[in-house]
C-alpha cells in the first residue's frame, strides 16, 4: 500500500479510537436529545388545571353582560365591589376584575387576586380579552368576532427582480440554519485541526518522528496526517448531520410550525462540504505549522490561538454581514482565507453571494492552502527535529528560503 | 559497489558548519563506526544519509544511487532520539512501523513475534509501550529497525540508556546481523564498543574528519613508540629508552627515534634479561580520541 495511505490510514483509526473524539462526537446529538426529550416531559409534569376556574367581574360601565365558559374559566358577574372582595376572600372565586366608569375612553380593568405573581397568565389575559370584545362587538356576526380577536396572520414572499418568488424567503430558518451550521463547521474544524497538533505534539515529544521520518518524505508525512484527520472530522460532521435529521423529526413533534419552516438551500449544503473541507484543509496545515515549530503539545495549543481567534471573528460581525452585505468589510471578510468559511456560510443563508465573489474566495483559500503546504513542508524539514527551543520568527523565515 | 559513499557533504547553521566537507565509504558486510564528542556533528552526518536533512552541498548515495522510497525500504534507522507511540502495543508498533517499510501485516507479525521471543519478550507482546521498562523500549525499537530484513542498518548511539543486559543482547543481535551479511554504521562516543565491534571507522570532531581507516590502521597510526615489558631483571642504562614508566603490571618502555622495538629485544636479551612478556605498545582507541580531540582543542 502506498505510505499516504498507510498513514492516512493509520491517523483516522488512532483518531476515532479515541475517548475524547467518540465523546465530542456523540456529545452533540445525545445532549440536543436530552433537551428535546426534557422540552416534552416538562410541559406534561406540570398537570393541566380540571377543575373549572371561576372569576368574578363588577361592570361599572354596564353592557358586559355577555357570560362566557372557555379555557376552563368562568367569568361570574358581582352587582359591587364590596360584594366580590367577600367572594375573593371567601375563596367563592380565585379572582375578579373591575371594569371601570372610564373604560370605553381608557380601557382601564383593574384586576384583584389573592396570590402574588410576576404578570397576569395568558389564560386569563386571553379570557378578560375575549370577554371585553364579546361585549363590544355585541350584533356582529361570529366570524367578525373571531376576526377580530385574531386579525393578522401575516404570510410574507420575497419577490425576485422577475417578479417570481425568490430561492432565499429570509425568516427564522435563514438566521437559524447559517448559525447552526457555523457553529458545526467551527466545531468540527477546531476539533480536527487541534487532534492534528496534539499528534504533532505528542510524536515531538515521544521521539517518534525521526523513526517516521526514515521510512517517509515530510511531505508524505503532512500530506497524511491532515488527511487522516480530516477524514475523522468528516465523520463527525456526517454524525452530526444524520443526528440532526433525526432529532429534527422528533422535535417537530413539539415545535412542528418552527421546524416545518426550516428549508435548506441545495447550494447553501454545497457550499457548506465545500468550505468544510476547503476551511479544514487551511486550518490543518496552519496547525501542522505551527505544530513543527512548538516543542510540546501544550506550547502548540497556545500558538495556535493566533489562527483559530481570527475563525469566529464572522459571528462577531453577524449583523453587519445580515444587514449589510455588500459592505467592503463583508467583502473581505469573505476573501480573507481564514474568515472566508463562515462568513460564506453566514451570508449564503441570507441573500445570494455574487458568483465571481464565491469564485474569488475559493481561488484565494486553494492557493492559501498549497502555499501554506510548501511552506510547512519546509517547516518540517527544519523544525520537526529540533526539540527544545522555538525558533523566533528571523529564523523561520531564514529556513523558508533554505529548506 | 559501496552501501554508502559520502563525498563532501557539507551542512552549515547559521555561521557554524555543523558538517563541514567530510568523505567516506561504507563497504558492504562491514561494521562502520562513527566516533567523535558530543556535537562532532555525528547526528547531523547520519541525518544526511537518511535525507531528513538536505546537505548544502556535497553528494550522498545509498546502495550506488540517490535515496528514494524504494532504497529507504532497504534502510533500517535507529535514530539517536528515539520513542514510540506510549498507547499503542508492542505487536501493533511492531506492525505499523514494518508496514511503513513495506512489509505485509501477516509477515510482519510473524516475524515480530520470532524477534520477541529472541529477546525473551514474547510475553509483552500486548502489552502497551508505556507498560514496558525503558530498557525494554530500546530493544523494541531495534526489532522496529530491523523488521523488514534491511541490508543497511544505521545505529546512532544505540547503546545509550542501556544496562549492562541489554546493551549485550543488543550486541548479539549487532553480531548476529553481521554474520548474515548485513551492513551496519553506528556512531558512539563510546571508543570501547568500536574497538569491540567495528572494522573501520571514522572520527568526526567540530564537524570534520580527523581520523578514517580501519581500526587497525589507525591503531598502527597512532602507535607510541614503546614497548610492554614483563620483567625482573634490571633496565637501567638500556641504550635507546629514555624513560620507563609502570603501566598496568607491566613497564612500558619510550624509545627514541632511532631505535625499533626489534633492537630493543636484542639488547635486552644480550644483557641476559629474562622476558616474561613483550609487546608493541598500542594506544587505546580512548587514547587516540583524547589525543586528537585534545589536539584539535589547542
Amino acid at each position: 500500500m502506498n505510505k499516504t495511505l498507510l498513514l492516512i490510514k493509520h491517523e483516522f483509526v488512532n483518531t476515532v479510537r479515541r475517548k475524547a473524539f467518540v465523546i465530542l462526537t456523540l456529545a452533540f446529538p445525545v445532549i440536543a436529545l436530552l433537551g428535546l426529550l426534557a422540552a416534552q416531559v416538562i410541559p406534561g409534569m406540570i398537570t393541566p388545571t380540571t377543575t373549572i376556574e371561576k372569576v368574578g367581574y363588577v361592570d361599572k360601565v354596564g353592557i358586559f353582560t355577555q357570560g362566557l365558559t372557555e379555557y376552563k374559566t368562568e367569568l361570574v358577574p358581582y352587582a359591587g365591589e364590596d360584594v366580590a372582595k367577600t367572594a375573593l376572600t371567601d375563596k367563592k372565586i380565585k379572582e375578579y376584575f373591575v371594569i371601570g366608569p372610564d373604560y370605553l375612553s381608557t380601557g382601564l380593568v383593574q384586576r384583584y387576586t389573592l396570590t402574588s405573581e410576576i404578570a397576569p397568565s395568558s389564560t386569563v389575559q386571553t379570557v378578560i380579552k375575549d370577554f371585553l370584545l364579546n361585549n363590544l362587538l355585541k350584533g356582529n356576526s361570529e366570524e367578525v368576532i373571531a376576526r377580530a380577536k385574531s386579525p393578522l396572520n401575516i404570510d410574507s414572499t420575497t419577490l425576485t427582480a422577475a417578479g417570481t418568488p425568490a430561492a432565499r424567503q429570509g425568516g427564522f430558518s435563514a438566521l437559524i440554519l447559517p448559525y447552526i451550521f457555523s457553529i458545526l463547521l467551527m466545531m468540527a474544524i477546531f476539533t480536527s485541526s487541534g487532534y492534528l497538533l496534539q499528534g504533532l505534539g505528542e510524536e515531538k515529544e515521544n521521539r517518534v518522528m525521526e523513526i517516521l521520518l526514515s521510512s517517509i518524505s515530510p511531505r508524505q508525512l503532512l500530506a497524511g496526517k491532515v488527511l487522516g484527520l480530516g477524514a475523522a472530522g468528516l465523520v463527525q460532521i456526517v454524525v452530526w448531520l444524520i443526528s440532526a435529521n433525526f432529532l429534527m423529526k422528533i422535535a417537530s413533534s413539539t415545535w412542528g410550525n418552527v421546524i416545518g419552516s426550516l428549508q435548506v438551500p441545495p447550494e447553501f449544503l454545497i457550499l457548506g462540504v465545500i468550505y468544510f473541507i476547503l476551511g479544514y484543509l487551511l486550518m490543518a496545515v496552519l496547525m501542522a505549522g505551527v505544530g513543527s515549530i512548538s516543542p510540546t503539545a501544550r506550547e502548540g495549543q497556545q500558538m495556535s490561538a493566533i489562527f483559530t481567534l481570527p475563525v469566529i471573528i464572522p459571528i462577531y460581525f453577524m449583523g453587519l454581514i445580515m444587514e449589510h452585505p455588500e459592505n467592503v468589510a463583508v467583502k473581505i471578510l469573505t476573501f480573507f482565507p481564514i474568515t472566508a468559511p463562515i462568513t460564506v456560510i453566514v451570508r449564503s443563508g441570507l441573500s445570494e453571494i455574487p458568483l465571481w465573489e464565491l469564485l474569488v474566495s475559493i481561488s484565494i483559500l486553494i492557493l492559501s492552502i498549497w502555499g501554506l503546504f510548501i511552506l510547512t513542508t519546509k517547516l518540517f524539514r527544519t523544525y520537526l527535529l529540533m526539540y527544545g527551543k522555538r525558533p523566533d520568527l528571523r529564523e523561520i523565515i531564514r529556513s523558508f528560503k533554505e529548506a | 559497489m559501496f552501501a554508502i559513499e559520502v563525498k563532501q557533504i557539507l551542512k552549515a547553521y547559521g555561521n557554524r558548519a555543523a558538517v563541514n566537507n567530510v568523505s567516506f565509504d561504507v563497504n558492504q558486510g562491514e561494521i562502520f563506526g562513527l566516533i567523535g564528542p558530543n556535537g562532532a556533528g555525528k547526528t547531523t552526518t547520519i541525518r544526511m544519509m537518511m535525507d531528513i536533512i538536505k546537505p548544502d552541498s556535497g553528494e550522498i548515495k545509498v546502495m550506488g544511487e540517490k535515496l528514494n522510497d524504494g532504497s529507504k525500504n532497504k534502510i533500517g534507522y535507529l535514530p539517536e532520539e528515539r520513542g514510540l507511540y506510549k498507547k499503542m502495543s508492542v505487536m501493533d508498533t511492531i506492525i505499523y512501523f514494518a508496514s511503513l517499510k513495506g512489509v505485509d501485516k501477516v509477515t510482519a507479525r510473524k516475524r515480530g513475534e520470532e524477534m520477541l521471543k529472541r529477546a525473551d519478550l514474547l510475553p509483552h507482546k500486548n502489552k502497551r509501550i508505556e507498560e514496558l521498562s525503558r530498557g525494554m523500549g530500546q530493544i523494541i525499537q531495534v526489532i522496529i529497525t530491523t523488521i523488514h530484513e534491511p541490508d543497511l542498518i544505521i545505529l546512532d548511539e544505540p547503546f545509550s540508556g542501556l544496562d549492562p543486559v541489554n546493551t549485550q543482547l543488543l550486541k548479539d543481535m549487532i553480531r548476529e546481523l553481521k554474520n548474515r551479511g548485513k551492513t551496519i554504521i553506528m556512531s558512539t562516543h563510546l571508543m570501547n564498543d568500536i574497538e569491540e565491534l567495528c572494522d573501520r571507522l571514522l572520527m568526526i570532531n567540530k564537524g570534520r574528519a580527523v581520523l578514517y581507516g580501519s581500526v587497525a590502521e589507525v591503531k598502527s597510526k597512532y602507535r607510541n613508540n614503546a614497548v610492554l615489558i614483563e620483567t625482573k631483571g634490571d633496565l637501567t642504562g638500556i641504550e635507546g629508552v629514555t624513560g620507563i614508566t609502570p603501566h598496568n603490571g607491566a613497564l612500558e618502555l619510550k624509545l627514541d627515534a632511532n631505535t625499533t622495538p626489534q633492537m630493543v629485544l636484542e639488547r635486552l636479551v644480550k644483557k641476559g634479561i629474562v622476558i616474561n612478556r613483550f609487546e608493541l605498545s598500542m594506544p587505546s582507541l580512548t587514547e587516540i580520541f583524547i589525543k586528537v580531540v585534545g589536539d584539535e582543542h589547542e
